[in-house]
């Protein structure tokens, strides 16, 4: 389980996060909405230790995040942002590859390849996997990033928008995926994520925050609502039930 | 061509060059010209071989491969050194002071600039690097605005005392110093072999660095700080070649097309000597002293530079 | 800070320059001057008055263009290759026409300046990390390429003493019938005036000005020719002057914001006032010897570049 305690940061004078309190459950997809600008992804950074919070606690496994060893944490907890721009030319396989640096310190031995090749198999990268990063389109490129935080076979995976320039089918895929993590592998997936729907019809949990508050938090069900969505976006937001999935009308 | 071939070519070629300059053309005695020459190649090789180290390291630190660390001001504080004792303590001075001193002299001052400026600007969390980099150049332009000033007002005499030291020269390097030198290089780069295993993740950029579990602003600065210790000795050994490191380091990547340090940076410093031993051939017996290398090699370098940043503009 | 401060400031201070000097002439001499005062004022003090007056206002003016036409705030002559490619004309010049006036000197300047500062928006063009702290970097690097090229010349030529007592920046040596190229600034900087706006349009890019029906290329390059000619100018009559075109727009940003119709007359006193005050204090502080202007704006300036530096981040 991740506890964040009272946890918050400022920038200058700005605040961009109040002390906010939330418990990660095991084995859940977790998804933070809110509009722009509510801290989601601040908060996702000071949880994964990419920034330092300025007060509060952050436990993994009721583990305080800097009382751990950062290398020891890479075992545990893996991030990945939206922009992932590289400076370096690197091949698929390369990439997936230094998802197993915690373990290896860069010399791989076989085991550490095992997990590569299953990374590559599991995001179906088999045949681009010599090809580089920059020959891929942007779908294809998040997902060999994806594969790098699989190959680092952590309990806890958090991303960071995830479905950003993704097209419908793309991001489908990718949801898919995560699904799968969470149900065939016991993970627990933290994301940051724009699009209601897709939160409605992959998470188990959501946690809305805005203006650096968590508004309002609970299982998916109860947080797809007309009264809880306009306390949040404060807009009117019908919710049909189509099939399985309750699906928001926002658009008009 | 195979990785093994490539360095094989490389350490060859770096060998052929060494062992032309050392053997060529020897006239008079071999016991005399023949340490003499090895000398000046070990001080070479030396300089060559950390400037390529430490630039490479650099450029990965910053994520950036136009970059070259003694833009921090390294350069411009040492001609600073030199240029002031010549004018508060008259030409005459650079002769009296005995060369260790002043060797030991600008090695601790830039080495305690160095310090000094990451320590100021690593004090607030998340600060930029660039922005580090950025301040060091204006700390370097204010060097050499004093430096300019000092330099207008000497007689022309004791300016082509400062202009010599303006460029690198192997020339003038002794033994004592060479040896020195060859144990802080040796001692630094046995402190850094602890953290170049960090170096291929943290050429990802500092998120996925973090991710990955690398203590990042821990390795960072002790590796900025190998760095400017490198630089700082190499400049004070021989002077300043400012562009060597960033037309080796490029080079390099382009010949070996890679991404791991453990091939780039034993390649690099091959490639480093191979141009300094080469470059020095070529200037003491074609152009028999009439230039000096390090205005060359600064010459190339940027001419290279400038076709790399158009021509990468063109993809 | 009101603009009428401003002028006074610059009033005072323009009094104060003429009547510094080794020789003594004081405000109530001007009624009754002898002839060899009459004759300094005319040849040496005047002159310089005016000659700081129209560096400060050009340097500071195109310094302002060149940020808003980057959309940076610490891109400026200095940070982007432009003297330095300056330089190097000049240096040609010396070189391939040893007898040319400085008229022709200042033509290859241009032409050098012209081209280094276009090479430098090439590659700005194409920089995919576009972080504010990152361009100037590039822009210094680039800068410190072409003065390796300079070096070499100068090197081989025996000219490196030469040429850096040459392009110091200093005052000192204007005297009448030397430093009236520096006019030439003066329907350059109306110009630029002139057309502000339209360059931060441009700034703002390609599209975005042609959707407002800017000819984006025509005034991108008129901004990139005023800046070269103005450096150039500057540089052959003076020398140089670090960092001045970066910290007075700054400055002047920071008490008054960003729209330019009311920051361009503030940059432009605010730059002769700077330029006016940093020359002065060059000139009593080792009386009756002068600090030359380009060290005193290089130490007092990269003073407060970092300061403003440091502040951005803080804000940041």
């Amino acid at each position: 389980m991740i506890e964040v305690k009272n946890v918050s940061k400022k920038y200058g004078n700005k605040t961009v996060v109040e002390p906010v309190s939330v418990n990660v459950a095991k084995g859940k997809i977790t998804s933070f909405i809110g509009p722009n600008g509510a801290g989601k992804s601040t908060l996702l950074s000071m949880m994964s230790r990419l920034i330092t919070k300025d007060s509060g606690e952050v436990l993994i496994d009721g583990v305080e995040l800097g009382k751990s060893k950062s290398s020891d944490l890479a075992k545990k907890i893996s991030i990945l942002k939206q922009s992932n721009h590289l400076n370096v030319r690197l091949s698929v396989r390369d990439l997936v590859a230094f998802g197993r640096f915690p373990y290896s310190q860069g010399r791989l031995n076989k085991e550490d390849w095992v997990f590569v090749d299953e990374a590559i198999r599991y995001m179906e990268l088999d045949d681009m996997q010599d090809k580089f990063l920059d020959q891929l389109s942007g779908g294809q490129k998040q997902r060999a990033f994806i594969a790098m935080t699989l190959a680092q076979d952590t309990e806890y995976i958090l991303l960071d928008e995830p479905l950003n320039n993704l097209d419908m089918k793309h991001s489908v895929q990718i949801m898919k995926v995560l699904r799968r993590l969470v149900d065939e592998l016991g993970k627990t997936i933290v994301i940051v994520i724009h699009d209601i729907n897709f939160a409605s019809c992959y998470s188990d949990h959501i946690v809305a925050l805005k203006n650096g508050r968590i508004v309002k938090e609970g299982p998916t069900d109860a947080m797809i609502d007309t009264n809880v969505l306009r306390e949040v976006y404060d807009m009117d937001i019908p919710v049909q039930t189509i099939g399985d999935h309750k699906i928001c009308v926002y658009f008009a | 061509m195979t990785l093994k071939w490539k360095f094989s070519l490389l350490a060859a070629a770096a060998a052929a060059c060494a062992l032309l300059f050392i053997l060529w053309n020897v006239i008079g005695s071999w016991d005399y010209v023949v340490p003499r020459r090895s000398l000046k190649i070990a001080a070479i090789i030396l300089t060559g071989g950390a400037i390529a180290f430490s630039t490479v390291v650099f450029q990965t630190l910053t994520n950036n491969r136009i970059l070259t660390p003694s833009i921090i001001g390294l350069d411009s504080l040492y001609m600073l050194i030199q240029t002031g004792i010549i004018f508060l303590y008259g030409s005459a001075s650079i002769n009296m002071l005995n060369k260790n001193i002043n060797f030991i002299f600008s090695a601790v001052c830039m080495i305690l600039f160095a310090g000094l400026l990451y320590r100021l600007l690593f004090r607030r969390e998340g600060q930029n690097i660039y922005f580090l980099l950025l301040v060091g150049i204006i700390l370097g332009t204010f060097f050499g605005s004093v430096t300019t000033f000092m330099q207008v007002l000497l007689d022309p005499n004791e300016f082509a005392i400062v202009q010599d030291r303006m460029f690198a020269s192997f020339n003038n390097v002794n033994t004592d110093l060479l040896v020195l030198s060859l144990i802080v290089v040796a001692l630094v780069s046995l402190y850094s072999l602890r953290y170049t295993k960090y170096l291929d993740v943290l050429s990802l950029g500092r998120e996925h660095a973090v991710n990955l579990g690398v203590n990042y602003d821990h390795v960072v600065k002790r590796l900025l700080m190998v760095v400017a210790v490198l630089i700082s000795v190499a400049t004070a050994l021989v002077g300043p070649i400012t562009f060597l490191g960033l037309l080796v380091a490029n080079v390099a990547y382009q010949f070996f097309g890679t991404y791991r340090h453990s091939v780039l940076i034993p390649g690099s410093m091959l490639i480093s000597i191979i141009a300094l031993t080469g470059g020095q051939f070529i200037v003491e017996r074609i152009f028999t002293f009439s230039t000096t290398l390090s205005v060359i090699i600064n010459f190339v370098g940027g001419v290279y530079f400038i076709y790399l940043l158009l021509r990468e503009n063109k993809s | 800070m009101k603009k009428r401060y401003l002028w006074l400031a610059l009033i005072v201070l323009s009094v104060t320059s003429v009547f510094v000097g080794v020789k003594n002439i004081t405000p109530l001499d001007l009624f009754s001057l002898t002839e060899d005062q009459q004759h300094i004022l005319l040849v040496s003090r005047l002159p310089r008055l005016i000659s700081i007056i129209i560096a400060g206002v050009s340097m500071s003016i195109i310094g302002l263009i060149m940020q808003q036409l980057t959309r940076n705030k610490f891109v400026s002559p200095t940070t982007a290759g432009t003297m330095d490619s300056a330089r190097l004309g000049i240096l040609v010049a010396m070189l391939l026409f040893t007898s040319a006036s400085p008229l022709e000197k200042m033509l290859v300047a241009f032409v050098f300046a012209l081209a280094g500062t276009f090479v430098f928006m090439r590659i700005l063009d194409k920089v995919k990390y576009k972080d504010a702290i990152f361009i100037p970097l590039v822009g210094l690097m680039f800068g410190s390429i072409i003065g390796s090229v300079t070096t070499f010349f100068a090197y081989k030529h025996d000219l490196i003493q030469n040429i850096s007592s040459w392009l110091q920046g200093d005052f000192s040596m204007v005297l009448k019938g030397r430093y009236e190229m520096l006019y030439i600034s003066i329907p350059l900087v109306i110009i630029a005036y002139l057309y502000a706006n339209r360059f931060t349009i441009a700034g703002m890019g390609e599209e975005f000005s042609t959707n407002l029906g800017l000819k984006y290329k025509q005034v991108v390059n008129i901004g990139l020719i005023l800046v070269a000619a103005v450096t150039s100018v500057v540089l052959l009559t003076i020398g140089s002057i670090p960092f001045l075109g970066l910290i007075i727009p700054n400055i002047v940003t920071i008490y008054m914001g960003d729209n330019l119709k009311k920051v361009l007359p503030h940059t432009a006193l605010l730059g002769a006032v700077f330029v006016l005050a940093c020359d002065i204090l060059g000139r009593v502080i080792i009386y009756p010897y002068e600090i030359p202007i380009g060290l005193t704006v290089g130490v007092i300036g990269s003073g407060i570049f970092v300061y403003l530096l440091m502040r951005r981040r803080a804000f940041a």
